[in-house]
């Protein structure tokens, strides 16, 4: 078993392994937005709710759930990384680390995006303090401060090291994110997000959004991919293998 | 192994008192972005009695995060701080022991400040020794985290500016009960306790957490 992980924890063969697997997983990522978008607007309820329904508008959480969903799983699995370098001292680890970091911040601005978008005709107001939307917030500030600290130190090794550290202390906010949503009583607390069951949801809701999501999903594998390739290859620019890469990817 | 911790606490505080114009500024920092906060908003009772809790805080995170830039530099520069990571004793009490240096220069004298400060925002006397409390509460566990983002931060280009994008988000828990004990003291004083207790914990965890990722901070910093 280890020889097989250990293969592929060099950068010069996990290079080409995920050159064959971003095709695939860009393929995955368009079917499953594709279907999911297509049973969102067209095979689900067009109000949501009893009283005071909810029209079209609600759609939005088609985008809404999976990116938030996206933006602490990809935290989550950023740490992972992380933490795998800081055991196993391996530089592939903190590069997926580093990789994944922009495309988890994008989907927390999306979610915090898409979910303005909503609150204005449902809520009444574009922002409002709720646990949830600053939890989310500060999620955005997380993935911004690892960015940051990895980009303003020179020496790759420190960098990776240091950002690996912060995002394991920032691990303490994600279930806090998580949780913030389970308002149990209206009457106790004042969040505007409330509890809420995956088995409470219509079936057709749920499909079109887990659809979305597992597209969101493939997207982030995608792009998370490409973007450690290129990591790979600036980083490893002085060995010969990277530099007859580059040299072969230029003249094709 | 407690001499240890009690020497290097005594060596910083005595490095402070030689130098007192850097804990000093600190403290006026704190003293005038609490004043001008009157100055832009107006100077209504009603108004500063609902600003006051929050301002309080966010300027006592502000003051704590300033000075949080000091807590390795001068050692860093000057070697000192490679000798403490060679030394055979745990690295981990060296850093609390800075840490709690840190605080008494600069989280102590907020909380002692605080009745001065309350008064200036027309606030309460219970709530007034509920902002004591809390202050008491919180404001070690800012010296704690933020001695994290300090050691992360050392040495670096625009460290400091770097050190509140790194350090200002995890405040934000300590900022929003910290700030919500007072404010509810207004109102009904038996209920700021869930509030207190959340501080105590936050205190607690972060006083067994945070030197620990601030020593493998530091290690990684400096190698």
């Amino acid at each position: 078993m280890s020889s097989a992980w250990s293969k592929f924890a060099s950068p010069s063969t996990f290079y080409p392994l995920a050159g064959r697997m971003i095709p695939v997983f860009w393929v995955l990522a368009a079917g499953s937005l594709l279907v999911g978008l297509y049973w969102g607007f067209f095979e689900t309820p067009d109000q949501l709710g009893g009283s005071n329904a909810q029209k079209g508008y609600y759609r939005i959480i088609f985008l809404h759930v999976g990116a938030a969903w996206m933006s602490m799983w990809l935290y989550a699995v950023m740490v992972g990384w992380a933490a795998v370098g800081l055991v196993f001292n391996t530089r592939l680890s903190y590069m997926m680390a580093n990789a994944i970091a922009p495309t988890g911040a994008i989907f927390t601005f999306l979610a915090l995006w898409s979910g303005s978008f909503w609150g204005r005709p449902s809520w009444g107001t574009y922002w409002d303090w709720d646990p949830r939307l600053t939890s989310e917030l500060i999620l955005f500030f997380l993935y911004i401060g690892y960015i940051a600290l990895h980009s303003a130190i020179d020496d790759a090794r420190r960098a990776d090291r240091a950002a690996a550290l912060l995002a394991i202390v920032g691990l303490v906010m994600v279930p806090v994110i998580f949780w913030s949503i389970n308002c149990p009583d209206p009457n106790q607390c004042a969040a505007l997000h409330q509890r809420s069951g995956l088995g409470k949801v219509d079936g057709n809701i749920l499909f079109a959004m887990l659809t979305t999501t597992l597209g969101f999903w493939m997207y982030s594998f995608a792009t998370t991919l490409m973007r450690v390739r290129t990591i790979i290859l600036t980083r490893e620019a002085q060995t010969t293998w990277a530099a007859e890469t580059i040299r072969a990817e230029v003249r094709s | 192994m407690f001499k240890v911790f009690w020497s290097v606490l005594h060596r910083d505080l005595l490095l402070a008192m030689r130098r007192r114009t850097d804990v000093l500024t600190t403290l006026f920092f704190f003293l005038i972005v609490v004043s001008l906060f009157p100055l832009g908003v107006g100077t209504e009772t009603a108004v500063l009695r609902i600003l006051g809790p929050g301002v309080v805080w966010v300027a006592a995170l502000l003051a704590s995060m300033l000075a949080l830039e000091r807590l390795f530099a001068a050692d860093f520069e000057d070697g000192t701080l490679e000798q403490l990571l060679l030394t055979d004793q745990p690295l981990v009490l060296l850093v609390l022991a800075k840490i709690t240096a840190h605080w008494l220069l600069t989280g102590l004298p907020l909380v002692l400040m605080a009745p001065l400060v309350g008064m200036q925002y027309h606030l309460t006397d219970p709530a007034i020794g509920i902002m004591m409390a809390a202050l008491l509460l919180g404001t070690p566990v800012l010296s704690l985290i933020g001695a994290i983002g300090a050691a992360l931060t050392l040495g670096l280009r625009g460290g400091g500016i770097l050190l509140s994008l790194l350090i200002l988000p995890l405040y934000i828990p300590v900022l929003v009960y910290g700030a919500g004990a007072v404010e509810l003291a207004a109102v009904e004083l038996t209920a700021t306790r869930p509030y207190l207790m959340l501080l105590a914990a936050f205190l607690l965890s972060s006083l067994i957490l945070a030197p620990l990722a601030s020593a493998a901070a530091l290690r990684i910093s400096i190698e």
